[in-house]
């Protein structure tokens, strides 16, 4: 059930990443998504802004954030991101700082977005995914932890 | 039934609610019709809503509503949203 997942690639992974604060950790998601040539550099700037004009809500879970904007221009594929933070970093939210784990997500089409959230929600439905996430050391455990690797 | 659930852009995070809620409707036997929205569009969509899933963030954003506004901290425990929509739904 993994198959709509956007494509994830070693490019796209950077583990035990520093940020200063959820600015920087958001960019190094983008930055990812830009180097895997899903995005432009204008659609980190949108993913700050969706976060700066609505809150830390993209933290979806506790450790884990969300990080995307709407698809545009900006998109030239779809394409997933996944930044590890070490240490965590505070976002704002209520429930779930501190932050371990961003995910960057680029879609096309806003037809396939709900697929794409849909194999997001099979991989995270399992309550373990974000910890083992968090802990990966090696783009080969990210793969495996995202079904991209049987 | 209408369930709607909001956020930024009615893509991401509310896309990953209206998923885990129609999972977990269909496990409660519960026939409803969840719709992802973004803030923009909630009074095109929120009409006929009996439940709104949100993030604490957009609680003020949405403001007066007929429909029940209920905060999702973990949108994938599917446990959480389960209580919830019982609690709201029944």
């Amino acid at each position: 059930m993994t198959a709509n997942l956007p494509p994830l690639s070693p490019a796209g992974i950077v583990l035990g990443a520093t940020a200063v604060d959820w600015r920087a950790a958001v960019q190094l998601a983008g930055a990812a998504l830009v180097a895997v040539g899903a995005t432009l550099p204008a659609y980190t700037d949108a993913m700050v802004r969706m976060i700066e004009e609505h809150g830390p809500y993209v933290v979806i879970a506790p450790r884990l954030a969300l990080a995307h904007a709407r698809p545009g221009p900006d998109v030239l594929a779809d394409g997933l991101a996944i930044v590890t933070l070490d240490p965590a970093v505070a976002f704002g939210h209520p429930h779930n700082d501190p932050v371990s784990v961003v995910l960057g997500l680029a879609i096309a089409d806003p037809l396939r977005h709900l697929q794409a959230v849909a194999a997001l929600a099979n991989v995270f439905n399992d309550s373990t995914a974000i910890a083992d996430l968090a802990a990966a050391t090696s783009t080969d455990e990210v793969l495996t932890i995202m079904g991209g690797r049987a | 039934m209408r369930i709607v659930t909001i956020c930024g852009t009615g893509l991401g995070s509310s896309g990953i609610l209206k998923v885990n809620a129609e999972r977990v409707l269909r496990k409660l036997e519960i026939d409803a019709e969840v719709v992802a929205a973004d803030l923009e569009s909630l009074p095109e969509v929120a009409g006929t809503a009996q439940v709104i899933l949100t993030s604490s963030e957009f609680v003020e954003a949405i403001g007066r509503t007929f429909a029940d506004v209920v905060v999702i901290d973990n949108y994938f425990d599917t446990a959480e949203l389960t209580e919830k929509l019982q609690r709201a739904l029944g």
